[in-house]
């Protein structure tokens, strides 16, 4: 028993879902995620390995160790909280979906082998993009395509990087792989294009805001975070990942203050976030690769909460865009305020979640001497208070009265914010439940009176730049536009290059022909002016006779050739 | 609906507005104040400035909204762009 892996209780549960209805069906999408972190919490203890063996083949399916628990952990907190607050929708489509996504989650974490994990990796590329298609416009449908290809490409990567890997070693095992070898690059590109980093992360900006409400929920928890525990597990201390890590969490905070679409605004500041996880995982230090695994943690709890308030809006008004947003907060008092608990806490406010995972990660570049990356790392930490804790609730629940008076979001809806919000708070105020479930040994406490005063004074000023701004006049009002990112190249500059690319050659094709056919044209006209066109054979005929003609020469050769041999 | 509309919600009142923001400046010079009072401990030269985490969280949200404004320029189409 102790050696069932947890996503096999998730798959069972797919296929209940199909063969029940109503509230038996909701019962089972509910228990699902409970059942299995009780399965996990009594009898899964760390150092399992446990193989299964198909095609001559032995796939791992379960190995165990403080770092697969704690994403275990996450995950079905994860699924239990989505599944809440999507409760309302009755869509077979979606309720698979989101179990054979969180299940491959779960999956992909115990994969002790390569093999085992490109699997759950492809499993939950093709599950999640339900999420996208669900929406149903044609929009969500060409971003979802794009968002598969992206996904299916890194499961190449994977795959391709695996087998190379094996060619080289002699093993398929999942463990540090590091940058030394052809193979343990292709395997990063794989991981870095999941984990979104710059340049490979346009599916995400591209691909959740265009889900459907209950989806980007799901969404935002798993595929970047099996992501950031891969890189934790294969490249910890891979120098490269620190400057990815802090690129990623200093560019997207531009586009969030420009961004319109409050969903797209979240999507770039889930690229923060997980810059702050790579920066940690690329120091390698025991104090920053805890800091980066407890910061994946919190993250998916605030990250979902406020996707779950933006969700809440986007479903009682239609849209979610901040210039047609303000005054919520008078209908939705309470959505306004979970929101800004999740608000609070991705800010890393001291007693909030962000804060105690978050100064791992700085507290850790302090440490290696990174002095400089760290500025640019604590301007990214304002940049969050600034787009993602001030802007996401000012816009849409206060600003100008937008006059949309629309229901507090449904009860579901707010169980599952108010539990995200819960454990946000008690992260933020308990950390020591969380660290103890932290897979290395450190010893470190974010409360001290110096950590707590400098960044409230940085978190207040950051405020106080917002309300200057604002009072000036010099904030940029929110506009209905799109923003150019890394997507433009191939959704405008390599289509338009291709669209140019075929006219021209068209046109050299149409010119070479011109020129190639004149000429053509006047040997026939003086061939058949000649004598010898009068002959029979000089006729124009179809090519089947002459395929039969030249097929009597072949047989006559062969005849020549095997009787020339004889004699 | 017509006596939804007239009803008076917290921040309808520019007397609440005000109080909150006066409130948030009492909280921030508090903050500063506080620099000068509780000892704070350093690793890195540039925290031995006064203040240093309040001045540069100032400066960073403005040096932000500005450069993303400028970024507009550069970046910004209309909503439809992809669809044509």
């Amino acid at each position: 028993m102790s050696e069932l892996p947890p996503f096999v209780l998730y798959f069972i549960s797919a296929f209940l879902v199909v063969a029940s209805r109503g509230i038996v069906r909701k019962i089972i999408l509910l228990a699902t995620p409970v059942i299995a972190a009780l399965h996990i919490g009594l009898n899964i203890d760390t150092g399992i390995i446990s193989t299964y063996s198909i095609l001559n083949y032995e796939l791992t399916l379960m190995r165990t160790d403080k770092l697969s628990l704690l994403f275990a952990y996450l995950f079905c907190i994860a699924s239990f909280i989505s599944t809440i607050f999507a409760l309302h929708v009755n869509d077979t489509k979606q309720e698979i979906a989101g179990l054979v996504y969180a299940g491959s989650a779960l999956g992909a974490v115990f994969a002790g082998d390569l093999i085992t994990l490109f699997i759950f990796w492809e499993l939950l590329a093709i599950s999640s993009v339900v999420f996208i298609w669900a929406r149903g416009t044609e929009r969500a449908i060409d971003a979802g395509m794009r968002y598969l290809i992206f996904q299916v490409m890194s499961g190449v990567f994977l795959l391709a990087g695996a087998l190379v890997h094996y060619h080289a070693t002699g093993s398929l095992a999942f463990n540090h792989i590091g940058l030394g070898s052809t193979a343990g690059w292709l395997i990063f590109i794989a991981f870095g294009i999941k984990s979104a980093f710059p340049f490979l992360h346009s599916w995400l900006t591209d691909g959740y805001p265009e889900a459907s409400v209950t989806g980007t929920v799901f969404l935002s928890a798993f595929t970047t975070k099996v992501a950031v525990y891969s890189l934790a597990r294969g490249f910890a201390g891979e120098e490269i990942l620190v400057y990815i890590g802090v690129t990623m969490a200093c560019f997207p905070i531009f586009y969030a203050v420009i961004e319109n679409d409050l969903r797209k605004v979240l999507a770039y500041s889930l690229i923060n976030q997980v810059g702050f996880m790579v920066t940690g995982i690329g120091i390698g230090t025991a104090l920053a690769l805890n800091g980066a695994v407890a910061h994946a943690f919190s993250d998916v709890i605030f990250k979902g909460l406020l996707f779950m308030s933006m969700g809440a809006v986007l479903y009682r008004v239609g849209h979610i865009n901040g210039s047609n947003l303000g005054g919520l907060y008078k209908t939705m008092p309470k959505t306004t305020v979970l929101c800004i608990i999740g608000a609070l806490s991705i800010s890393a406010f001291p007693l909030f979640s962000g804060f105690v995972s978050k100064s791992m990660v700085m507290a850790a570049l302090v440490k290696e001497e990174y002095n400089y990356l760290w500025l640019f790392m604590l301007f990214a930490s304002a940049g969050v208070f600034h787009h993602a804790g001030i802007k996401i609730p000012y816009f849409a629940f206060f600003a100008h009265d937008s006059g949309l008076r629309p229901k507090e979001a449904p009860v579901n809806m707010l169980i599952a914010m108010g539990l995200a919000a819960t454990l946000c708070i008690f992260i933020g105020s308990q950390p020591q439940y969380l660290y103890s479930l932290l897979p290395w040994e450190v010893n470190y406490w974010p409360y001290d009176a110096t950590h707590v005063l400098t960044q409230l004074q940085l978190l207040f000023f950051s405020a106080l730049a917002f309300v200057w701004l604002n009072k000036q006049c010099l904030y940029p009002p929110e506009l209905h536009s799109t923003n150019l990112d890394a997507d433009w190249i191939y959704r405008k500059f390599l289509p338009a290059g291709i669209h140019r690319g075929l006219i021209f050659f068209r046109k050299i094709k149409e010119s070479a022909m011109t020129a190639a056919i004149a000429p053509m044209h006047s040997i026939r006209n003086s061939f058949s002016q000649s004598y010898i066109a009068k002959y029979h054979l000089s006729e124009s005929w179809p090519t089947g006779s002459m395929v039969f003609w030249i097929s009597l020469v072949l047989v006559a050769y062969l005849i020549l050739d095997i009787f020339g041999s004889v004699l | 609906m017509s006596d939804k509309d007239q009803k008076k919600y917290l921040f309808d009142k520019p007397g609440n507005v005000k109080r909150l923001l006066n409130g948030f400046y009492v909280v921030c010079i508090l903050l500063v104040i506080a620099d000068f009072i509780i000892y704070r401990h350093t690793t890195m030269e540039w925290e031995n400035i006064p203040a240093f985490y309040a001045i540069y969280g100032f400066v960073a949200c403005v040096l932000l909204v500005v450069l993303a404004k400028k970024m507009r320029t550069v970046v910004m189409r209309k909503e439809d762009y992809y669809d044509e």
